[in-house]
């Protein structure tokens, strides 16, 4: 049980890692977007079920309750994190910022 | 509130199919906000259960028409092919995650990706159904919908060709099966 | 269990770093408000790691709820607080 519980967290801290590489590397705002919204979300749920997991060691009532609240932050978080990256992406449009493309590089 | 036309109206103006529709909805979100409470609560004293049962009535009287607009008579078999969706749209963002993934760590990443808008219409009718959609492009990875409005037009920034080429087909096709359109 | 709690706490610590980066020293708004949302994202993680260790997780999972909502609302009044603002994001493709 322990393992899987290591394996979900290394596998939610690799997305973290990423997820904050990729805001480091990405060329525009717009390519930016992509890792800090995405892989930051899985990175969570991969997260939050390895501790819900470890959470049932020792099983009762409110370790159940417990358990289903964190994954109640998980639904939250995949409800959110679409709406929070559209408003950004729609913040950006407004503003009448450019994307980065391969052309302009060159030229 | 908006009163069909259709239906025999009664003293106060109301059918009694809309009436029923807007208790069922009226119940629907009881129920939920009921659950969200003791799940957050996590306590079950007499006196915490009748707050929130007395909190969750008002909201629910005063809100039902917020969370479910239109109670069609498909409803149930919408949600229960919407839960069928859900399968195939985490399979698919943990898929383009780990394509993301190998973009974010390649070290020649700015050869690599190619960042362009498309955009592309659809037949669908329903909000609902729009947003669903507009929601599982975003989710998923190297796809992000920058504007979607109700006529069906969708402006999608993708990261690379490969994200983008796959874009208006299954996905779409399996929305607007689950809302029941035809594409 | 305890140590590797720990250790992955102070990875997500490090991993907030790059973050800041980009919160710090991002050339538009946008970019610094992408670099705030990640590092709430990950502080959601790092509240309910230190529940367990504290071993108080039924008081953590509500403020790391509570975090998480606030994170949200952050985000979206602030993006809608700066779409009005032309002109602001000239200097955006320095390099």
């Amino acid at each position: 049980m322990d393992i899987l519980v290591i394996l979900f967290l290394v596998t939610g801290l690799f997305f973290f890692l990423g997820g904050a590489v990729g805001i480091i590397r990405m060329p525009d705002f717009y390519s930016r977007l992509h890792p800090a919204g995405k892989l930051d979300t899985l990175g969570i749920f991969a997260m939050v079920t390895g501790l819900a997991i470890y959470n049932l060691h020792h099983f009762s009532f409110d370790a159940l309750l417990l358990s289903a609240k964190m994954f109640l932050i998980v639904f939250f978080v995949f409800l959110s994190s679409p709406t929070a990256t559209h408003s950004i992406v729609d913040a950006g449009m407004r503003a009448g910022l450019r994307h980065w493309t391969k052309k302009k590089r060159k030229g | 509130m908006i009163v069909s036309g259709n239906g025999i109206a009664k003293n106060d103006g109301k059918p009694t199919s809309t009436r029923f529709k807007s208790f069922f909805s009226f119940l629907v979100t009881f129920v939920l906000m009921f659950l969200t409470w003791i799940v957050l609560s996590g306590k079950f004293d007499p006196l915490l259960l009748w707050l929130g049962g007395i909190s969750s009535f008002f909201v629910a009287y005063y809100f039902y028409d917020l969370l479910f607009p239109v109670m069609e008579s498909g409803y149930g078999k919408v949600f229960f092919r919407f839960i069928g969706y859900m399968p195939w749209l985490i399979w698919e963002i943990i898929k383009a995650n780990f394509h993301l993934l190998y973009l974010a760590f390649h070290p020649r990443m700015k050869e690599l990706i190619d960042p362009h808008i498309i955009t592309f219409k659809t037949n669908l009718k329903s909000d609902i159904a729009i947003t669903t959609l507009a929601n599982s492009i975003t989710l998923t990875p190297g796809t992000i919908t920058v504007t979607a409005d109700s006529d069906g037009v969708f402006r999608v920034h993708a990261i690379d060709r490969e994200s983008a080429d796959a874009l208006p087909g299954t996905m779409l096709k399996k929305v607007a099966k689950v809302f029941g359109e035809e594409i | 269990m305890t140590t590797f709690f720990l250790s992955v706490a102070l990875g997500l610590c490090f991993l907030m770093l790059f973050s800041l980066y980009r919160a710090l020293f991002g050339p538009t708004v946008l970019d610094r408000l992408i670099g705030v949302n990640a590092i709430g994202s990950k502080t959601v993680i790092l509240l309910l790691l230190i529940g367990f260790l504290y071993e108080r997780v039924d008081m953590f999972v509500d403020i790391a709820l509570a975090y998480a909502f606030l994170n949200f609302v952050t985000v979206l009044a602030a993006s809608r607080y700066f779409h009005k603002r032309k002109g602001l994001y000239e200097e955006s493709f320095m390099d």
